[in-house]
């Protein structure tokens, strides 16, 4: 087949994503028309995806420095906070949105299959692996399509790969429905002096590729991910990547083998943009540059381009920069693994990215006009308050007092933000690697760290209704909740991730969403001191009713210094005593309550206060670390009802009740259903009550006892009595009925 | 005694049963590479679990033709002792080593929970630690654990009690309702007949300490232990 080399002008450059102004500096920094090779480059490096050209000024006004940092947000291809004992933590969340909306297995598969590879290419070892999902409504036969497509992806990959996925968070409400959110959280450890660079230094050194042949898949992937989806979306297929967990379990072990035995300068995974992005980036960061070329990548079919095997997006790839001398002992490395490895290109000292095939030229850019932080467009967008806002947080609506509270309960218990997500980890290997303290269903993922006394604990947290009410205040509840969530574990929070879902940049009230959220973060992060080690920005989750609620996921990671001190979220024994610590609340604002029980959606939010929130984790923190309390539970979707009921049936096998008696003369259905912050249950026994009393008159923190654990049913004060066998069947049938 | 652990580039639970063997028992243990014929002289082979080769055929139908599981034919053909955990017992069956094949789990998805196995047969180098119909809990985590033997297998099976395992309740209750995978007969675990080859779904190498919700993966292994002290003594 004769193809015609299409002819480079703005018409193309448009077709590609870019804007006159955009293909105007173009011409500038080359001093000549783009070629067509040079052009895809452009086009993937300067997309949103790969530039955050619409969202790096504000980012910037994060907290990204301090405390453990080990490495800082865009340094590298994940953050790293120092544990002690010579070790580090690598995590990272990333979105995989669009190609999961579009082909959910794959697109799932492969999201799991990037943020483990941008953590091996760290030289850590993956230890764990979380989901924050977000999906229309279950009624729809397309929903439970994607969330079944979207489930068996993120098991296939993980449990083959063997990383255990240990949590996470799904909610459903109808903003998702045709653009549903995915975003794949995962941590690995490493000992900090053989951390691994995405850098390319040193003139001559030799540039391989190695794991898994280049296709024609996912190419423009990351262009895809930079806009909205449309109805031709779906003819979008090949843009999605196909994932082999496989070849990637080997490229982790023989990565790893590499990155030990010291063989070489650089490496960095090839994600969104492929060996583009790769090169271009490397060569940035080592302020160097590269000559590649092309006939000797490893190709899976015959005849393609310089433009296709520089744009493609065939998983399992790295690019790495050897060590003078040590290509060879690299290829004995990746044969032994049944892996491709093949230099492809050198690092020169001229600062450029040379692409040949043949005897041709294809490209030649600098490449720091690639790399994001070098001459990539950055752009401040208009904001808008949108008048919804307004009207959600006029005033809490009206709503009718339950005539049968035990019928309320148990409808919010089975209902599908709140119902336990058995159905779904089931699905996964939790538990491969041994070292899963906690896994899914608590308050936070725990994880021991061998040859050490710790643990780490991982929480995924974001409750976009409530950023949807009040962006500025849902985004710090939600890095308070995934602190709080990883405190009731015995962690301290120590540094977060996160992953920013929003709609259209481009559309005023979209940018106005991202900037209050971006800016409640800040102000929580800098309040908890948990600086922001990375993640991603994934704009345009749109589909043709509106955009997505605005969903600035925190991936939290908190530090265990002695594993005896991990604490379960459920009660344990007959006979303790349960202690409310935090207020009372009867706003209902933003609450499950409101939208399942009354069919409503309004705020205002309830009341938030950081410095109160941060003064109650410290003290939760320290009743733990004196082991005063047996259980610890934070009281989020559902409030304080829903809160309890888990914590009585939080153990499956050996369910327990309780018995709550408390006097408030506010209305009842809201002070147990209300969804205000800064709670958290405990459980003690009858002597360490005292003490847990004195700590708090101490901590100036506000507890009460309301109540004891026992029974087989749950009481709370007259007006609720369930037997918690039937709280358990509620509350693990919801699912599994609903995916019928 | 010397365990070895055989390592397919897709297994992910060798390190859990080297782990569980080095740091738990305090035994000397080795990894054996998948192109390696030379068992190392190791006293017992575990082949773990995991996706040997991908596996995106069938479970173990690679692995089976693989240099180091020659080798391990041939050991446990002159009375080696093998334990083959999840992929390790779709391996055995794939080569003859033990009747019956797994298929895909009846439900069509991945399985990982926790399973309780009522102990058949006591009297096996494997489960001598336990006591005749003795409740465990253990975890599977499989996409193909669906035991499948045709009637003469099972007749076979039961005619020297190679049943070792079979999933029931808290109470040791045998019933389909509690077959997590749709196995037949709701088998868990095989021994064959000479006794020295036992496979089986659950992971014991995974509840060896009560830190991680169980131990009772500790009877398995100490069981083998014991079983060579015995060798030892006589």
């Amino acid at each position: 087949m004769k193809r015609t080399k299409p002819v480079v002008d703005l018409a193309l450059a448009k077709e590609h994503g870019l804007n006159a102004y955009e293909y105007k500096r173009i011409l500038k920094i080359l001093g000549r028309t783009p070629t067509y090779t040079e052009l895809g480059i452009f086009s993937v490096m300067w997309s949103e995806h790969c530039s955050y050209k619409n969202s790096i000024k504000l980012l910037k006004t994060l907290p990204r420095s301090g405390g453990r940092l080990l490495v800082g947000a865009g340094e590298e291809n994940a953050g790293a906070v120092d544990i002690g004992d010579g070790l580090a933590v690598v995590f990272k969340i990333e979105s995989h949105n669009h190609p999961s909306a579009i082909e959910p297995y794959q697109g799932a598969a492969t999201g799991v299959g990037g943020i483990l590879r941008d953590i091996f290419t760290m030289g850590a070892r993956p230890i764990a692996s979380l989901n924050s999902l977000r999906f229309g409504l279950l009624s729809k036969g397309r929903t439970r399509y994607l969330l079944d497509g979207v489930v068996r992806g993120i098991g296939g990959y993980g449990n083959c790969f063997g990383v255990p996925t240990v949590g996470g968070e799904i909610y459903f409400e109808d903003s998702y429905s045709g653009n549903p959110l995915v975003n794949a959280m995962a941590a690995g450890v490493v000992k900090t002096d053989k951390m691994a660079s995405a850098t390319a230094k040193g003139d001559g050194c030799k540039v391989l590729v190695v794991g898994s042949a280049t296709g024609r898949d996912g190419i423009h992937g990351a262009t895809f991910a930079s806009e909205e989806l449309t109805e031709e979306s779906e003819s979008r297929r090949p843009a999605v990547q196909i994932g082999d967990p496989f070849t990637e379990k080997s490229l982790l072990e023989a990565t790893l083998e590499i990155i030990d035995e010291n063989l070489i300068v650089g490496i960095q995974d090839m994600g969104a943009a492929g060996i583009t992005c790769s090169s271009a980036e490397m060569s940035a960061h080592g302020n160097s540059g590269m000559e590649l070329q092309l006939d000797k990548v490893p190709v899976r079919e015959e005849g393609m381009t310089p433009y296709e095997i520089m744009l493609s997006e065939s998983q399992e790839r790295m690019l790495v920069v050897a060590k003078k001398g040590k290509v060879k002992r690299i290829q004995e490395i990746f044969r032994k693994w049944d892996l491709h490895s093949a230099v492809i290109g050198k690092v020169t000292d001229e600062k450029l990215l040379v692409v040949k095939k043949g005897r041709k030229t294809f490209a030649e850019i600098p490449p720091e006009v690639l790399a994001l932080g070098g001459g990539t467009p950055v752009y401040t967008r208009e904001k808008q308050k949108p008048n919804e806002v307004t009207e959600l947080n006029r005033s809490e609506p009206r709503v009718p007092e339950p005539d049968d509270y035990n019928q309320a309960l148990l409808t919010l218990l089975s209902s599908p933000n709140i119902c336990s997500k058995r159905w779904v980890y089931e699905q996964y290997d939790y538990q491969v690697r041994t070292n899963t303290v906690i896994g899914p269903g608590g308050d936070a993922a725990v994880l021991r760290i061998r040859k050490t006394n710790k643990a780490i604990a991982l929480s995924t947290d974001c409750n976009g209704l409530y950023c949807h009410i009040n962006p500025y205040v849902g985004a710090q509840m939600a890095v308070a909740e995934a602190a709080r969530n990883v405190v009731c574990t015995g962690a301290e929070p120590v540094a977060i991730t996160n992953c920013l879902n929003f709609g259209n940049p481009y559309d005023p009230e979209v940018y106005w969403y991202f900037s209050e959220c971006v800016k409640g973060m800040g102000k929580a992060c800098r309040a908890f001191n948990t600086p922001v080690t990375g993640g991603n920005v994934s704009f345009y989750n749109e589909s043709a009713e509106s955009a997505v609620y605005p969903t600035p996921t925190i991936g939290m990671l908190g530090l265990i210094d002695d594993v005896c001190l991990i604490t379960d979220s459920y009660f344990r024994d007959k006979g303790d005593h349960i202690f409310l610590i935090g207020e009372l609340s009867s706003q209902v604002g933003g609450s499950e309550y409101l939208k399942v029980i009354h069919n409503k959606i309004s705020g205002p939010l309830p009341n938030f206060d950081i410095k109160f929130e941060k003064r109650l984790q410290k003290f939760v923190l320290e009743a733990i670390r004196h082991s005063l309390v047996k259980s610890a539970h934070d009281i989020s979707e559902g409030g304080l009802a829903v809160a309890l009921a888990e914590c009585c049936i939080g153990r499956p096998e050996n369910p327990i009740g309780c018995d709550i008696d408390f006097i408030d003369r506010r209305r009842q259905d809201k002070l147990l259903f209300s969804e205000a912050p800064s709670r958290v249950i405990v459980s003690c026994s009858e002597e360490n009550i005292e003490e847990m009393e004195r700590l708090a008159h101490k901590s100036k923190i506000p507890l009460q006892l309301i109540g004891t654990v026992g029974g087989k049913r749950m009481q709370i004060n007259d007006r609720i009595s369930i037997p918690v066998t039937k709280l358990q069947k509620e509350y693990e049938s919801g699912l599994p009925r609903l995916m019928k | 005694m010397t365990f070895g652990v055989i390592v397919f580039p897709g297994s992910n639970c060798d390190y859990d049963a080297y782990r569980a063997v080095k740091d738990v028992l305090n035994q000397p243990v080795k990894f054996i590479w998948h192109k390696d014929t030379d068992l190392a002289g190791a006293d017992v082979i575990i082949i773990p679990g995991g996706f040997s080769y991908g596996d995106y055929l069938r479970g173990g139908a690679i692995a089976r033709f693989s240099p180091v599981i020659g080798s391990v034919m041939k050991f446990a053909e002159s009375g080696g002792i093998v334990l083959g955990i999840c992929n390790g017992f779709q391996i055995l069956c794939e080569s003859g080593l033990l009747p019956g094949a797994l298929v895909r789990n009846r439900n069509l998805r991945f399985i990982c929970k926790d399973v309780y196995l009522l102990t058949e047969n006591s009297d096996t180098v494997f489960t001598q630690s336990l006591s005749h119909n003795e409740v465990i809990r253990l975890p599977v985590a499989h996409n193909d654990g669906n035991y499948y033997c045709s009637e003469k297998d099972y007749e076979y099976l039961k005619s020297y009690k190679g049943i070792t395992f079979r999933y029931c309740d808290k109470k040791g209750n045998v019933d389909d309702k509690y077959n997590p995978n749709g196995s037949s007969y709701s088998i868990a675990g095989i021994i064959n007949e000479k006794g020295n080859v036992m496979a089986m779904m659950p992971h014991p190498e995974r509840y060896m300490e009560s830190i991680l919700h169980g131990d009772d993966g500790r009877k398995i292994f100490e069981s083998i232990l014991e079983s060579q002290a015995e060798k030892v003594l006589n």
